[in-house]
């Protein structure tokens, strides 16, 4: 096996986590607020890669279909916050799980509805296609490094958001306290309906990044959601710091897992029986992951135990 | 608790009534559903086990429904290509006998439980709904990616197994081995809900620090609440594959475990039949929505919103009133 090969996949498990981590941010702050389980966040994430492939074959524009996909992601968050969610808070988490599952049955449905079920197709624009030549000679997709630098540089604004501003500081008090900072006279369902549109936003972009790549199709939210759950149990729910760090973690364990694995068992079996047990071990290997974080921190790295 | 005493008399004599006029009128496809809303009554029952009696919000129940149903794939499929299924350190032939296949899936599911369970119990609240879903996912993932059983495509069985003096593949019959089966679930459920490690089972559910303070430690009660509702939704992963002839990763997938959920909730958390009411809803709002519309899903998730937003306690709690005991 050769470095290169290494490197690319290495920052391809990059770019994997990076976008984890646009998705577990938004789970992680919905829940640290507002303690809600939000399971159609994946949802959001489809919206938002639709929005974006509507918007583009309209326009052909890839700029005007990542603002589209924000706001149709963000909007479609608040209609269902308003609706829905609001009534949620004061729920168990069981009433939660329900919820919005049943409303995850309802995005997908309307979306076939008024988009088929034959996938669509979003084109990365021609200035981001192509590849880009790294140090040492690494030749890497231009798009995945883009993918990368966005969402390092989302990262680096929620941080500073939520450390520096003013809106920044009524989500860490209403994490700790909801009651007071409402005496205080923060208008709280305001605040509430503002931190899901943000991260349905956020999952709504992450959509319209990856339908770039993958295809946009009905159903492309849960395996993503899913993986967006094992990124925030891992780092500890509630955590911005502790989203990132699991989607790292994630992102690489998941893609290095799948080339090294198969390679590892080569090492002393024989190569097809390698493979099988290669790649099934990989598949789990997320999984495997985090259970072995609860075991020894049954709060996720960076939580304070809910 | 008298009208909830009615209400699961009428439930049975539906399930009872239902198959019988269907094999007068010749519909086996009304039978072939009725026994589908039994064998996901029984995996409700026992996911409610360890939702409704020990609040143990499991998102994972997929994990043993899937067990269950590859016990029976595995097992059969031996059977019929005959394979030994193992020859080291001693031979293992499959078999194509139901009980054999029964008692497979139960132990299966139920050592598995022990070993998710004690992991997960380390964990609670939301957690524990995540790392629940998680290790089901697992196993999806494993079941795709392992290429012996079939992989992605699943495995088929020609003939549904063997029960002792009865034609299996005459639906009615099968109809008759499920609605006993569950009618043997619901006894056991009743009388282990109503026995002292059920009582103790719902006392920590409602204040764990007593129960611990009079020395019953809640781990040990979950943990077995957790294997016993995972061997009951086992059984039902069985009975499921046979019903089908096939079994599939998705049997596994977390679709599988969102729908025995449903049924819990449809029907009632916490009560013994409400699964029963749950499953058997389901799948009535699945055959007359899905000839309403393509897209049914979208009034049956309405449907499950309206259920949890404005009739708390389910069909349960609609027609029989709120439980007393039931916080």
């Amino acid at each position: 096996m050769s470095t290169l090969l290494l490197i690319e996949q290495t920052l391809n498990g990059l770019q994997f986590g990076v976008m984890l981590f646009l998705m577990a941010a938004g789970l992680t702050l919905i829940f640290g607020v507002m303690g809600l389980i939000n399971l159609a966040h994946g949802s959001l994430y489809m919206v938002g890669a639709f929005a974006a492939a509507a918007v583009a074959a309209a326009t052909g524009s890839f700029i005007l279909a990542l603002i589209g996909s924000l706001i149709a992601a963000a909007l479609a968050g608040v209609i269902v916050e308003m609706t829905v969610i609001r009534r949620l808070y004061d729920r168990d988490h069981l009433d939660q799980v329900l919820a919005t599952f049943a409303l995850i049955l309802i995005f997908s449905e309307g979306t076939r509805w008024v988009f088929g079920s034959f996938p669509l197709f979003l084109d990365k624009p021609a200035w981001l296609s192509g590849t880009v030549m790294l140090p040492f000679g690494i030749e890497y997709s231009l798009y995945r490094l883009t993918i990368i630098g966005i969402g390092l540089v989302v990262a680096a604004g929620l941080f500073w958001m939520i450390a520096r501003t003013r809106i920044g500081i009524q989500i860490r008090a209403g994490e700790n306290d909801r009651e007071m900072i409402g005496a205080l006279g923060v208008n709280i369902s305001r605040l509430y309906t503002l931190v899901f549109a943000l991260g349905a936003a956020l999952a709504g972009f992450a959509g319209a990044l990856i339908g770039a790549i993958q295809s946009v199709q009905v159903g492309m939210g849960e395996p993503v959601l899913i993986l967006a759950f094992v990124v925030i149990v891992i780092g500890g729910i509630g955590s911005i710091k502790g989203a990132l760090v699991g989607a790292i973690l994630v992102g690489l364990t998941d893609t290095l897992g799948r080339l090294l694995l198969p390679q590892v068992f080569g090492l002393f079996m024989e190569p097809s029986a390698a493979t099988s047990v290669g790649s099934s071990l990989s598949s789990m290997s997320i999984y495997i992951l985090m259970a072995g974080v609860l075991l020894f921190k049954p709060s996720g790295l960076f939580g304070g135990g809910h | 608790m008298k009208r909830e005493t009615y209400l699961n008399a009428a439930l049975l004599l539906i399930l009872l009534v239902i198959p019988l006029w269907a094999q007068s009128a010749d519909e086996p496809f009304i039978i072939t559903l009725t026994t589908r809303a039994v064998i996901f009554a029984i995996a409700g029952v026992g996911l409610n086990f360890a939702l409704g009696f020990g609040g143990l919000v499991s998102f994972g129940h997929a994990a043993f429904f899937g067990i269950g149903g590859y016990a029976m794939g595995i097992l059969a499929y031996h059977a019929q290509t005959y394979t030994p299924l193992m020859e080291f350190p001693f031979v293992i032939e499959g078999t194509k006998s139901m009980p054999v296949i029964w008692l497979t899936a139960i132990i299966t599911s139920a050592l598995v439980a022990v070993g998710l369970g004690a992991l997960s119990l380390r964990t609670s609240g939301v957690y524990f709904i995540m790392i629940t879903l998680a290790f089901a996912q697992m196993f999806f993932f494993f079941t795709i990616s392992w290429p012996t059983y079939g992989g992605e495509d699943g495995l088929s069985i020609y003939i549904r197994n063997d029960f002792p003096g009865l034609n299996t593949m005459d639906p009615i019959q099968f109809y008759a081995i499920c609605y006993v089966i569950l009618l043997l679930v619901l006894f056991f459920v009743y009388r282990a809900a109503h026995s002292p490690f059920g009582l103790a089972l719902s006392a920590a559910r409602q204040n764990e620090d007593r129960i611990q303070a009079v020395g019953q430690g809640p781990y040990r009660l979950y943990l077995t609440a957790y294997v016993i509702s995972g061997a009951i939704t086992g059984l039902a992963g069985a009975l499921f594959a046979d019903l089908n002839r096939f079994v599939s990763p998705t049997m596994f997938s977390w679709q599988t475990s969102g729908e025995i959920m449903i049924f819990v909730i449809l029907g009632g958390v916490g009560r013994v039949f409400g699964p029963v009411a749950g499953a058997a809803l389901f799948i009535l709002l699945e055959h007359q929505l899905g000839g309403l519309s393509e897209f049914w899903h979208i009034y049956l998730g309405a449907i499950l919103l309206g259920v949890v937003l404005f009739a708390r306690g389910g069909l349960f709690g609609l027609f029989a009133g709120r439980e007393v005991a039931h916080d």
